[in-house]
Order: structure tokens, then C-alpha cells, then sequence
């Protein structure tokens, strides 16, 4: 087989992997998920980390005691922690297993991707981590409404909120069933379970300490197994990344072409458009926000973005060695593939397991069955830390922000309005495991990158522009957030993942992949538009409070937030 | 905070100070930012030749290291950001609230 030419179907494996998840989904459509025999080692050693995990969760619910607690770890994690948790947050399964998968089977291409998730981050420090830190508590509508009208602008970012970790929740657990069902031989069914389940218990019971504990352990692991990996691979060239080159391009059917661009890019502007759909979607996912409020000040915030960049950046390279490690160390060893009746084998398509297994088959291939068992249930931990994160973010949205500042209208207790969070947590995690059963066989791929869609085209405007600019009012906000959520929705509906594949007609309406280049754009020219067309009284009020918003935004002074002690 | 505080702070010169320089910094790192990576897209669809060359007779190619230059960019771009606003910017913010005691 050649070398993904068509741009479609590599776009779609792309918009999967952004998520832990829509690289199995990716998996799932090429056929159905072969069940493995149960991995022992890799169930031992996923078992001694949920003890971990539920260790600190308890310890963390005896802690929490105040809303801060709950949501926001109390403010006590350092800029080192948050960093680490952040990366945790932000390496998903399919980044791992995903990217060095791509690579696997296209190279080069593979590199490109990896840097457009990247990328994002640096954007996030500049114009996002400080002022977000400064005006807010807890969620970032807390920011979104600082000056402008809390009800409205509280609703809009809670739908902006749910809609984003919906998607992406979805994508993740039916990625998280097949790939457990994959890597333990355990029951698609039982496996979702397994995750929702442990989800529930860190986010109800632990709140942001557990979750940012689990998410930091998860990192430390993740980034430390796939160290040992690219360190094992470097080894057997002599620490000569021209020499693994040169092995892989002897072994890799498409040859030299796997050292250079291929058909990552053939449409400028979709690519385009998936650029500006990862950078910014990043500087608009509620659960990633949400970190940025665990942490003392924007000082430290400022500090956790740069090792997460660090972390998220190292990690990357990591995986593109690993990919090109899979194909020196795999492609020669018929034991790694399904062989077919004539006794051959397919190196790209035939590998056991599918395409997002060449990273754990090179772990049995380094390490023998132990560290296979070890890199799968890091890869179990890598979902869990993920899903954990858009729980808490989605429950704070309906406790914080619908709860406690729209219907009771401020007047509830902490308590309370925490109680609600740990309910929303709960039911939240049941309807997942729901979706993620319903979704088993749906095509979810394009989840991911609606997702990261709609964080650059709702979220992330009306975030900035509330910040940023003293002509944003509450009319101007709320249309032009509105705008850019139904706008991306509409346009991936209308594209080829929905439109075709899904709803079966014959061609897409929207020629791209990716919506984020227009349905961001529209977000911000409808803010300007409607904010200055703006004349009601409530305008005028919106834009006074502009000069107290931005001495704090800037200096902190007046910032309480969630490190009051 | 009352509204004469926050009147005093937004006329304070010492505050227009911070805030045109951190802003100005931090929309021209975001635009470097944003034109290395779009560049390196563009390049990836128009000039393929040019990222396949090979180095020095070896089986790396130029847009290997053009890719690992554009992470290490934004990695160099954070840490210069944050050098330059916990020495430069802190020291403005910290002036600024000095004069408010």
C-alpha cells in the first residue's frame, strides 16, 4: 500500500488525534477492534496506579473544604506542578500512540502534526495566562463576565463549556474502551465503565487536588516511559538520529519519501484552518483554562506555561523518535503482524492491533512483556488524567457558573454550590459511559477537531475580546460567541466527516476539514460588529468598567482570586 | 479596590508605561509566533523540494531540522517572555504599587 496520498482520509486521522481518542476511533473505522489476550503485567501494574490515584484522591477530600479547595486546588499548586499537570491535561493517549502512529506510517508528515498542538502554547502565555489569572477564580467565564452582564455572558460560556468537553469527552471514551479492550482484553463495555467510573471518584471526591495529582503523576509517567523508549532506540544507532534515519528509509516501503513533506498538506487552506483550530482551540479548552486558577499568581502561571511547553514540546520529539524507532525495530518482524493466507504481510496496515499500536509494539519489541505492560497501562493513565480534566471543567461550569450565578443568582453557600459540582460530576460521568456505549461503533473522529473548533470560535474570541478590547458589551459578546459555535457546528455538519461519511450524501456542502479559519473569524468580527452597534444602556455600563478590569488584568492589583487564604 | 484608586492607576504614566510595553511585547511575540508556524506550513505546501534536500550526503533531511527549529522556537519564545517579564515587567508592576501605598 502507498503512502496515505489522499488528504481526506489523512485529515481525518488527524482531527482524531488531537484527542486521546480519535485515534482508535480512526482504528474503529477500518474495521472492528480485535480484542487482545488479557495483559497481565499491564493490569498489575494499572492496578498499583489507580491505588495510587485513589490514595490521593482521599487524602485530597479530607483537604478540600472550600470551594477554592474544589475547584481550584486552593491555589497552592507551584508553577512546576501546574506545568506538569497541564502537559498531563494536554498529552492525550493519541498524542502518544497517535503521533508516533502517523509517523509510523508516514514519517515526516507526522512532525508536522505534532507542531501544530504545540504551537498553541506559546499564544496561551503571551495574550491569555496572565490576565486570565488575574481576573478570574475558578472558571473563565468568571473572566468572560468580569465586567460585562454575569447572566448572559455566564450562559453562553457554560454552552461553550459543555459543547466543548461533550465532544471531546465522547471521542475520549470511545477511544478509551477500544483502546483498554485493546491493550488488557477486557470487555469494550467493562472498560468504559472501568474509566467513567474512576473519573467519577477523582473529580466528586478529590475536586482539582486529585485531578491535578492524577494528572501530574500521569505526566511523570508518560513523560519517563517514552524517555526510556526514545533512549533504547537512540541506543541502537549509536545515538545517530542519521543512522535510525537511514534504516528506516531502507525498511519503509514509501522509502526516501518518509524523510519529507508527503500529503499532509495538499489544500493550503485546510491545513491552514487545522492550524488555527490547534492554536487557538488550545487557548480556548475550559479544562486547560481552569489550570491557570490553581496557581498563586500570574507569576506562577506565567512559570507553569513554560514548562508545559517544555514538557509538551520534548515530548513531541520524543514521540517522532519513537515512531521512527517502530519502523526500524518492527517492519522486519513478521511476529508483530497479522500474516495473511499467502503467507505476507502488509507493514502498514497489517500491524497487530492496528494503526496506532506501532509505540506499544515497540515497547515489547525493547523492553519484553514487562515494559509493554508498563507503556499500556501509562496509556490507560494517560486517558484517565485526560477525562478527568474535562469532568471537573464541565462540572464547575454547571455548579459555578449555571448553579451559582444564574439560578440562585449568587445567593447559595460555598457548600452547596460545591455539592451541586460533585453531582454534576456524577451524572456527567454516567451519561459519558452512556455515550461512550452508544458511540461504540459511530464514527467519532471528527469530535476532536469540532472540539478544538468550537474552543477557537467561541471561547477563545469572546475570552480575548473581553479582555482586550474596551468596546466589547454583553450584546456584542454573547452574538458574536453565538455566532462562532453554531457556525463551526453548522460548517463540520456540512463537511466531508459528517456529510459523507456519516449522513452518507455524495459531497460536502463545506469544501474543508477543519471550520476554525471562518467560524473564528466570524466570532470576532460579530463581537466587533454587535459591540459597536451597541446603544443600550447596558453597553454604556460595559465599558466603563473597562478601566477597573484593565488595571487588574495587568497588575493583579485587586486580584483575590483563589489564593486568598 | 475603589473606583478613585483604579482612576489614580489607569492616569498613573508609570502604568501606561507597563502596560504599552508588556502589550506591544507580547502581541510581536505572539505575531513571531504565528508567522514561524504559518511560514513553515506554507513552506510544507509550496517548496516540498526545499525541505527534502538532503545534509551533508546523509539520509537527514532540511525539513527535519526546519521542523525540530520551529518547537524549539516556541519553547525559546516562552523562556525568553518569561526572562524578560519577571525581570522587566515585575519590576514595572512593582514600581507602580510602590507609589499606590
Amino acid at each position: 500500500m502507498a503512502r496515505p496520498t489522499s488528504y481526506a482520509r489523512l485529515a481525518a486521522i488527524s482531527a482524531i488525534l488531537t484527542s486521546g481518542s480519535p485515534v482508535w476511533a480512526a482504528g474503529a473505522l477500518e474495521g472492528a477492534v480485535v480484542k487482545q489476550a488479557v495483559n497481565l503485567p499491564a493490569i498489575v501494574m494499572f492496578i498499583a496506579f489507580v491505588a495510587l490515584t485513589l490514595y490521593i484522591t482521599y487524602r485530597a477530600a479530607t483537604a478540600t473544604r472550600s470551594a477554592s479547595d474544589f475547584y481550584a486546588a486552593g491555589g497552592h499548586v507551584s508553577g512546576l506542578q501546574n506545568g506538569l499537570a497541564i502537559a498531563g491535561d494536554y498529552m492525550s493517549a493519541a498524542s502518544f500512540l497517535g503521533i508516533s502512529g502517523l509517523v509510523y506510517k508516514s514519517g515526516y508528515d507526522g512532525l508536522i502534526y505534532s507542531i501544530g498542538f504545540l504551537v498553541g502554547w506559546p499564544i496561551v502565555l503571551f495574550l491569555i495566562a496572565e490576565p486570565l489569572r488575574n481576573l478570574g477564580r475558578f472558571t473563565f467565564a468568571d473572566v468572560a463576565s468580569f465586567r460585562l452582564a454575569q447572566t448572559p455572558v455566564r450562559i453562553m460560556s457554560a454552552i461553550g463549556t459543555l459543547v466543548v468537553v461533550a465532544f471531546y469527552l465522547i471521542a475520549q471514551m470511545v477511544g478509551a474502551g477500544q483502546l483498554i479492550q485493546l491493550l488488557f482484553g477486557l470487555e469494550y463495555l467493562y472498560a468504559v465503565v472501568v474509566v467513567g467510573v474512576l473519573m467519577i471518584i477523582y473529580v466528586a471526591f478529590g475536586g482539582m487536588k486529585a485531578t491535578t495529582w492524577v494528572q501530574i503523576i500521569k505526566a511523570c509517567l508518560l513523560l519517563f516511559g517514552a524517555s526510556i523508549m526514545a533512549l533504547m532506540v537512540l541506543i541502537k544507532f549509536n545515538f545517530s538520529p542519521n543512522e535510525m534515519f537511514a534504516a528506516a528509509v531502507k525498511i519503509h516501503p514509501s522509502g526516501d519519501a518518509i524523510m519529507s513533506p508527503g500529503g499532509f498538506v495538499s489544500s493550503p487552506i485546510s491545513t491552514i484552518s487545522l492550524g488555527v483550530a490547534l492554536i487557538f482551540g488550545t487557548a480556548g479548552l475550559p479544562h486547560i483554562l481552569m489550570r491557570f486558577f490553581t496557581v498563586q499568581d500570574a507569576k506562577a502561571a506565567r512559570k507553569s506555561v513554560l514548562f508545559a511547553t517544555g514538557f509538551i514540546g520534548y515530548f513531541y520529539i520524543l514521540t517522532f523518535i519513537i515512531g521512527f524507532g517502530a519502523i526500524t525495530l518492527l517492519m522486519n518482524d513478521p511476529s508483530f503482524f497479522k500474516i495473511n493466507a499467502a503467507g505476507t504481510f502488509d507493514k502498514l496496515t497489517d500491524l497487530i492491533g492496528g494503526p496506532n499500536m506501532p509505540a506499544v509494539a515497540l515497547s515489547r519489541a525493547l523492553g519484553g512483556s514487562l515494559f509493554f505492560g508498563f507503556i499500556s497501562a501509562v496509556a490507560f493513565a494517560t486517558i484517565l488524567a485526560v477525562v478527568a480534566g474535562l469532568t471537573l471543567s464541565a462540572a464547575s461550569a454547571i455548579s459555578h457558573d449555571l448553579y451559582a450565578s444564574v439560578i440562585a443568582k449568587g445567593r447559595t453557600t460555598e457548600k452547596h454550590e460545591v455539592n451541586i459540582s460533585k453531582i454534576s460530576a456524577v451524572i456527567i460521568g454516567l451519561i459519558a459511559i452512556y455515550l461512550g456505549y452508544v458511540f461504540e461503533k459511530q464514527n467519532v473522529a471528527f469530535m476532536v477537531g469540532l472540539a478544538f473548533a468550537v474552543a477557537a470560535s467561541c471561547n477563545f474570541p469572546v475570552l480575548l475580546m473581553s479582555m482586550m478590547w474596551r468596546g466589547t458589551t454583553t450584546l456584542g459578546a454573547v452574538a458574536g460567541g453565538l455566532l462562532g459555535l453554531v457556525s463551526a457546528v453548522v460548517m463540520v455538519v456540512l463537511s466531508k466527516a459528517v456529510w459523507v461519511t456519516t449522513f452518507g450524501h455524495k459531497e460536502a456542502i463545506f469544501p474543508y476539514d477543519n471550520p476554525a479559519l471562518f467560524s473564528m473569524l466570524l466570532a470576532f468580527a460579530g463581537i466587533y460588529v454587535f459591540s459597536t452597534i451597541d446603544r443600550s444602556k447596558r453597553a454604556d455600563v460595559d465599558r466603563a468598567a473597562f478601566d477597573a478590569q484593565f488595571v487588574r488584568s495587568e497588575t493583579g492589583i485587586g486580584a483575590s482570586g483563589a489564593q486568598a487564604h | 479596590m475603589t473606583a478613585d484608586t483604579e482612576n489614580k492607576i489607569v492616569v498613573n504614566p508609570k502604568f501606561q508605561r507597563l502596560v504599552k510595553t508588556r502589550q506591544a511585547f507580547a502581541w510581536s511575540m505572539s505575531a513571531i509566533m504565528l508567522i514561524i508556524y504559518f511560514g513553515y506550513i506554507l513552506l510544507v505546501a509550496y517548496d516540498k523540494p526545499f525541505l527534502a534536500q538532503k545534509i551533508g550526503g546523509g539520509t537527514t533531511s532540511v525539513g527535519i531540522v526546519v521542523g525540530l527549529g520551529v518547537i524549539l522556537s516556541a519553547i525559546v519564545l516562552t523562556a525568553i517572555y518569561v526572562a524578560i517579564a519577571n525581570s522587566k515587567f515585575d519590576a514595572l508592576a512593582a514600581d507602580l504599587k510602590q507609589d499606590l501605598i
